[in-house]
């Protein structure tokens, strides 16, 4: 058992070891970094984050973030709850076709619709709104969402559903006050894979707006080709990037493998 | 046994329209440039498949397949075998279990752009810890902004680092829904490490390895923002991956009429290789 330890401790150190990078830069000055070579931070600053949270530029790009992706999940979350229900409950026309071609979402190469996005949501004037942005993510996270809670509702006995019904409940009543509480796991894991994967794109986010509604990921990349080598204040505004996963993830811990897997497992 | 009810139609409803409006309209507005010429003012000629032609003959889209293929070859031969290795000497329970999966899981959570971002500060000479330790320390000639080579080795690093726990957290999970008396059971025949792998465990992982080979195949092979941000495609072409191919001829030459034809090749390709795939892997399971 000991002997075995020792291959997951080397394959987490090698994960461990850019992220440390990124997290040592982020607390040195400029001149440090280009200076040369140091392990850890020589003179500790704190002067990138002060940049960063009192610069509106910066500042508003996670505010622009956070209101896109959580718009996203609220309503990709929202939708799929009924949708996935009729998959895990019913039998109808075209299900197993629609079912598929929800799953070929996942396989479009996102770089095909970046052009076309732009001259659609441009088109109908949401161009540079974090609406844009919400109903474009839309398109790879209400097929997630659908997945993850059809894999959990799949676990829900049916007698549940009948003996509400013999009960005298109507359907809405049951599914909101008796359905749901039931798959509170699986209503919170989906919200999580949204809010997570609405968060690491970038492509459609950064071709849906411009200024308004500018996501921090552009913000960032506008500035290590504008500023030249900022690369301390780069890498304070990516450590920034990475707390909002590192928090939630613990709760969802035992449902990562079903999330990624798109409630396959 | 699920009961046939044509009204869960109106359940799937808002979601057929709102991934509709998202997908079929944009995929629509593809094929509608793929086949026509414009010279700007809105004004459109039929081009009929001219496109298709020019895409598919030409060196540049070879190249640019050529190189995706061997990305998304090298991805899948070192990070299915990896990710089995470390689910397979994972810790089952305990204190530990946890702890692996959150940090494993975090390299996923990442936005991809500052994943890109990362590296490139991990890995700049003189700089980047990587940098530093290959040409400082081994005296090895490392930098990606020069060397093909050198280019080539990081992206695929940094996507083992990216994506490798994908592999392991589904093997994992494939790995602790085998009970116990499987593995007593082989223990009284006096099975072999080996075959307890090959004859116990690999068949439980089945399921989880298909999507993970999927996955992997799908994302590694429409991957952009990583590579985009970290080399841009440079030294020359040298890691010009399709996606990036694209987005250069659509956005920054405006050749709109290519750009759609080559959308639609590179779509196709991707659902015939994922359709290949499936049914090669779940072929046993029909008979």
């Amino acid at each position: 058992m000991r002997k075995r330890s020792i291959i997951p401790i080397l394959y987490i150190a090698f994960l461990m070891l850019p992220i440390y990078w990124l997290v040592a830069m982020s607390f040195k000055t400029t001149g440090e970094i280009l200076s040369g070579f140091s392990l850890f931070p020589q003179t500790f600053t704190l002067d990138n984050y002060r940049v960063i949270f009192t610069d509106p530029t910066w500042y508003w790009g996670y505010i622009n973030s956070i209101i896109y992706v959580s718009l996203n999940t609220v309503i990709s979350v929202c939708v799929a709850l009924p949708a996935a229900y009729a998959f895990s409950r019913y039998r109808f026309l075209g299900d197993k076709q629609l079912f598929f071609w929800l799953l070929t979402n996942r396989m479009a190469p996102a770089a095909v619709f970046a052009l076309p996005f732009f001259q659609l949501y441009s088109s109908i004037g949401l161009f540079d709104t974090h609406l844009a942005v919400a109903l474009a993510h839309c398109l790879f996270n209400i097929p997630l969402a659908v997945l993850i809670l059809e894999g959990f509702m799949g676990g829900v006995p049916k007698e549940l559903d009948e003996t509400a019904y013999v009960d005298g409940y109507s359907f809405p009543r049951f599914f909101v006050t008796i359905f749901i509480p039931n798959i509170k796991a699986g209503v919170g894991v989906a919200a999580f894979f949204c809010f997570m994967f609405s968060w690491v794109e970038l492509l459609l986010a950064k071709t849906l707006t411009a200024v308004e509604a500018k996501p921090i990921a552009a913000t960032m990349t506008r500035t290590a080709s504008s500023a030249g080598y900022e690369l301390g204040l780069l890498a304070a505004a990516g450590t920034l990037t990475i707390i909002p996963g590192a928090i939630v993830i613990y709760f969802v811990r035992n449902y990562i493998a079903k999330g990624f897997a798109l409630g396959r497992v | 046994m699920k009961t046939e009810n044509q009204r869960a139609w109106f359940f799937v409803l808002p979601v057929l329209l709102l991934v509709a409006f998202n997908a079929l309209v944009p995929i629509m507005t593809v094929v509608n440039y793929s086949v026509q010429e414009t010279f700007g003012n809105n004004v459109f000629f039929w081009q009929g498949l001219d496109w298709f032609e020019q895409i598919l003959t030409s060196d540049r889209f070879h190249a640019a397949l050529g190189r995706q293929f061997l990305f998304t070859f090298l991805i899948l031969i070192i990070e299915i075998p990896l990710g089995i290795i470390v689910a397979l000497s994972m810790p089952r329970k305990g204190f530990w279990v946890p702890v692996c999966l959150v940090l494993m899981a975090l390299p996923m959570l990442i936005p991809w752009n500052v994943v890109g971002s990362m590296w490139n500060i991990f890995t700049l000479p003189k700089i980047g810890l990587l940098g530093y330790f290959m040409n400082d320390v081994l005296g090895v000639n490392y930098d990606m902004t020069q060397q093909p080579l050198s280019a080539w080795i990081t992206i695929v690093v940094m996507d083992v680092w990216h994506w490798t726990s994908l592999v392991v957290l589904l093997s994992y999970a494939g790995l602790v829904s085998i009970p116990d008396a499987y593995y007593q059971a082989a223990k009284i025949d006096g099975a072999s490490p080996w075959k307890v792998f090959r004859y116990i465990q690999l068949p439980k992982m089945k399921t989880v390895l298909t999507i993970a080979i999927l996955l992997r195949f799908m994302d590694s092979f429409n991957i952009y923002t990583e590579p985009f941000v970290l080399t841009g495609g440079g030294p020359g072409n040298s890691t010009t991956l399709l996606s990036i191919d694209l987005v250069k001829i659509a956005l920054g030459q405006f050749d709109l009429g290519p750009a759609a034809a080559m959308s639609l090749i590179y779509f196709a390709i991707t659902l015939l290789v994922s359709w290949l795939f499936y049914t090669l892997m779940t072929k046993d399971d029909a008979k």
